[in-house]
Order: C-alpha cells, then sequence, then structure tokens
C-alpha cells in the first residue's frame, strides 16, 4: 500500500484542490455579513454601540469623581480614552474566538482559506466599533482638547491594535475548535484585563516596577498613547510605539503560526 | 500519453474519530489522564480507487452512512485523506448541501454576493452574472428582500442558481435535485444536462436512483465505506435496488 504523507499543515494537500478566488471580496463580503446581521434587527442600529461605552463612561464618572474623589481632569474623557480601546479588544477577542464554530456549516461545505473566516470577524466587528471611536474623537472636540497634528497618529495605533487582536483571535478560534471551553475562559480574561487595563486610574499610579511590563501590553499601550495624543497633546514616546508595533506583529505571525498547526483538523471537530 | 483522468482516487482511506461530547475542557483531560489512549475510529472509506475521466457523469449510490458525502467532501477538498491519494484536475463547485452559507437576516442578493464570493468568484465577475442568477431562481422582484421571508423551494431555487453559475470543470451533486417544484426541477435538470453536454464532469450523489439514472451514465455503489462495484449505472441500480427489495434494512 502506497501510503503518501501530508505534511500537517496542508489543508489541501498538493496538486489537490486550491482555493482560488478574490480574497479581499471574500472578506468584504464576510465582514459586512457580520456588521449587517448585528444591526439588521435593531432599530436603534449603530446607536447602541455608542450607548455603551456612554453609560459606562457615565457610570465610571459618577463612582470615581462623586463616591471617590480624584484629582484627575476631564474625568470622563480619560476613562473613555481606556473604554474604546479595551471595548474594541475585548468584543474582537470574544466574537473571534467563537467564530470558526459559528461559522461551521462553511468551514465543513466550501474549501474557503480557513484564516479568512476568523479575519473577517474582527474587521467585521472593528466596522462596527467605529462608531464608538468616532464617539471619543467627538468627546475630546467637544472637551475643549482640540484637535492637534499628533492625531495623526491614531492612523497607525489603531491599525496596531487591530493586528494585535488578530493575532491573538487566530490562536484562540483554533483552541477553540477543539476545546469548547475556550470562549469562557476569554470571557473571564476580558473581565480582569479591564483592571489590568490603565482605563479608571493613570499610568503614573502604578508602581515603577511595572512600568516596562505595562507597555508591552499593547492595550495599556494603546491607552495611554491614545491619552498622550487626545488628553495632553503630546506624541506618545517612542519606547512605547516599538514597544507596540513589536507584540503586535510578534502577535499576528505567532497566530498565524499557532492557526496553521491547528486547522488541518477542524472539518473533524466542527 | 493519454491525459490523467480529472478525478483519481488511489487506495483512498478516511476514518474520523468518534468524539461525542469530547470537545469539553474534562474530557481532554481525561484521556490525557487514562492509560489507554485509544480512540475509538471508524472507517467512512476503506481503501477506494476509481477514475473518472474528463466529461463523465458519475453517481455515487449507498445507504445512509455508506461513506458518499465523505467521498464528495475529499474531492471537493474539505479534508485531506488519510491514506492514498486524491487527484482533481479542476475547478470544483461543490453544490454540497445548497445554501450552508445563507442567513436568514440577509436578503437573497446579499445572500448571492456572499455565497459567490465564498465559491472564489470575485466582484467583476459577480456583477457579469448577478443578474443571470436572479434570473434563472426566477426571484428577482423579491430579490431585495430577507431570506428568511422566502419558502424553502424560493431559498433552494436561489443556491441552485448561484452553484450552477460559477462555471465549475467538475460539479458535485449532493440530494439537491429535489429543488422547487416540478417546474424549476425539470429546468435545473436541463441546467445540468448543458453541463454535460459541455463536456464538464458531474459526480451526483443519491441514495434514490431515480433522477441519477437519466443523469449519469455510470455509477458507483458504496456500502460502508466499500466500492461493492463500480459499472454501468443501470446494472449498479438494478444490483443496489436487488437486496434492497428482498430484505428490507432495519
Amino acid at each position: 500500500m502506497s501510503a503518501i504523507e501530508y505534511p500537517l499543515n496542508s489543508v489541501v494537500p498538493g496538486s489537490h484542490q486550491k482555493w482560488t478566488g478574490d480574497y479581499l471580496f471574500l472578506i468584504r463580503n464576510l465582514a459586512l455579513k457580520d456588521f449587517r446581521i448585528r444591526y439588521r434587527n435593531m432599530s436603534l442600529g449603530m446607536f447602541w454601540s455608542v450607548l455603551n461605552p456612554l453609560v459606562m463612561m457615565g457610570v465610571l464618572w459618577f463612582v470615581f469623581t462623586k463616591i471617590f474623589s480624584n484629582s484627575i481632569p476631564h474625568f470622563a474623557a480619560f476613562a473613555l480614552c481606556g473604554i474604546v480601546p479595551y471595548n474594541l479588544f475585548t468584543t474582537s477577542w470574544l466574537t473571534g474566538t467563537t467564530s470558526l464554530v459559528d461559522n461551521a456549516p462553511l468551514i465543513k461545505r466550501v474549501p474557503v482559506p480557513r484564516e479568512i473566516i476568523p479575519i473577517a470577524t474582527v474587521l467585521g466587528n472593528c466596522a462596527h466599533m467605529s462608531a464608538q471611536v468616532a464617539l471619543l474623537l467627538g468627546l475630546i472636540i467637544l472637551t475643549g482638547a482640540g484637535v492637534n497634528r499628533y492625531w495623526w497618529w491614531m492612523m497607525v495605533l489603531w491599525p496596531l491594535e487591530i493586528v494585535f487582536v488578530t493575532g491573538l483571535v487566530l490562536i484562540f478560534s483554533g483552541l477553540n475548535v477543539y476545546i469548547r471551553d475556550v470562549r469562557y475562559v476569554v470571557e473571564s480574561a476580558t473581565v480582569v484585563l479591564f483592571w489590568l487595563v490603565p482605563i479608571i486610574y493613570p499610568f503614573s499610579y502604578i508602581p515603577h516596577q511595572y512600568h516596562e511590563i505595562y507597555q508591552f501590553n499593547p492595550i495599556a499601550a494603546m491607552v495611554l498613547a491614545l491619552r498622550n495624543i487626545l488628553l495632553e497633546g503630546t506624541a506618545p514616546s517612542a519606547s512605547l510605539l516599538i514597544k507596540l508595533a513589536f507584540s503586535s506583529t510578534l502577535m499576528f505571525f505567532v497566530g498565524l503560526f499557532v492557526f496553521r498547526r491547528l486547522r488541518s483538523k477542524f472539518y473533524n471537530y466542527l | 500519453m493519454t491525459p490523467r483522468p480529472i478525478i483519481e482516487f488511489r487506495d483512498v482511506g478516511k476514518s474520523f474519530h468518534r468524539h461525542s461530547g469530547q470537545l469539553l475542557l474534562r474530557a481532554h483531560v481525561r484521556r490525557l489522564v487514562s492509560w489507554h489512549r485509544a480512540v475509538e475510529r471508524f472507517d467512512a472509506l476503506k481503501k477506494i480507487s476509481f477514475c473518472v475521466e474528463r466529461g463523465e457523469s458519475l453517481a455515487v449510490i449507498g445507504a445512509n452512512g455508506a461513506g458518499k458525502s465523505t467521498l464528495l467532501s475529499l474531492v471537493a477538498g474539505l479534508v485531506p485523506p488519510d491514506r492514498g491519494s486524491v487527484h482533481v484536475g479542476g475547478r470544483v463547485a461543490a453544490l454540497l448541501e445548497l445554501g450552508s452559507g445563507f442567513h436568514p437576516d440577509l436578503t437573497g442578493a446579499e445572500n448571492v454576493r456572499l455565497n459567490a464570493a465564498l465559491l472564489g468568484v470575485g466582484r467583476k465577475r459577480l456583477n457579469d452574472i448577478f443578474a443571470d442568477i436572479v434570473e434563472f431562481a426566477e426571484l428577482a422582484d423579491i430579490i431585495q428582500e430577507p431570506l428568511r421571508t422566502y419558502s424553502t423551494g424560493m431559498t433552494m431555487r436561489l443556491a441552485f442558481s448561484v452553484a450552477v453559475h460559477m462555471d465549475p470543470d467538475i460539479l458535485l451533486i449532493d440530494e439537491v435535485l429535489a429543488v422547487g417544484d416540478h417546474a424549476f426541477q425539470a429546468k435545473c435538470f436541463e441546467k445540468i444536462l448543458d453541463f454535460r453536454r459541455c463536456g464538464k464532469t458531474i459526480l451526483c450523489v443519491s441514495h434514490a436512483s431515480g433522477m441519477v439514472q437519466k443523469l449519469c451514465s455510470r455509477a458507483l455503489w458504496l456500502d460502508h465505506g466499500d466500492l461493492l462495484l463500480d459499472g454501468a449505472i443501470a446494472e449498479v441500480s438494478n444490483a443496489y435496488q436487488g437486496p434492497l427489495q428482498s430484505n428490507t434494512d432495519p
């Protein structure tokens, strides 16, 4: 018997069927699908995704200015600078983690490259989170901080955060196929993360020995950089940006690598 | 040298784990700590070999669980074989379970675009064939309505229409010919015959042999993962229906 060994990471062996098609068009359509399904049955539409951070901001503002007093100026805007990148990260992480299982019928019927599903889910989620980013920027202008030339940095910052979360989602969506508990681990992790990211406290309150580690947490780094730009009107420090870029790209490639190891048996487990 | 067959299976075997309920963490932990690691497997296909020439139309018949769908998944490139080799020399349109990529909250038009993109069609080509797809499905007046307002027959018509407009070299059909009403069935049938006339290859799976007899010239009979018979359609379907009529399956 001639047994032919296929490498572990090839879904589609050798000369055999390979999905050829328009990747961008497919990603766009999948992302649009998630986006449309989310809003189709809501009378208030995009308003909902703006309402959530507003309520959160209001509650935090009440607790941390009326109950605990603090000396942070513009606390509402300060908190929102943390809430929006945190929301973008956690909603992408959660929806991305379950994306393969949610789209099992697709994976079992169409030989599309599997990476496309979690990537499109993250991008669709980002499209819907753009309303929150717009809210944040609008509120900053309202508080009188105004627009400055460092706002351009956000063109780099938001994509870096998306790259990071995409890498993370590639790992967790793959794991979630084999062990369905993974999504609950992610849910708990997002709660922990709320406190570990400087959302309600400034970076300067963190004991000095933890500063270095905090900057490697891309979400914390993202919040710091946003506050530099939007509230203080200064450019984020070069070392912060380098750490953010480094950990984001690293996470993306690790994610891609892990996903390729995991994907060969997806069909059997979905 | 004669051209290579468009589909070539050589000693192909495929087995799956029986892993019901093993998707939770505790099952994985239990498997790690238990002494006997042997996982129960069942063979969906055992050492199957056959070739399909370009332009042939082949039916795969057999009872439920005979391995028909696994065979189509292998041709469609959804799973790699465990043993042996699979060669497929053309673009496959997997018409497996029509409409699996459809979502009830999207409109018909949005579903068409999504499904076409999944099947590998680019924006340009889709714009060219979009009108044809809608026209063939006879749904032009409600194509902007959400899919959940469609009847089952309408959904099937739309899905079938998308799949046949993908212009594949090999068309895989998995029990989908019960599409829509009689008039539409006849139309689908005609479309598939068109494919044959254009010299495309058709692979058709069924446990009923009425429709496939008219559609295919050759048949494979699968039973519990074994290839029992490979021959002309009339011969194979007679052999298949013979034992069925004498002793009814429990």
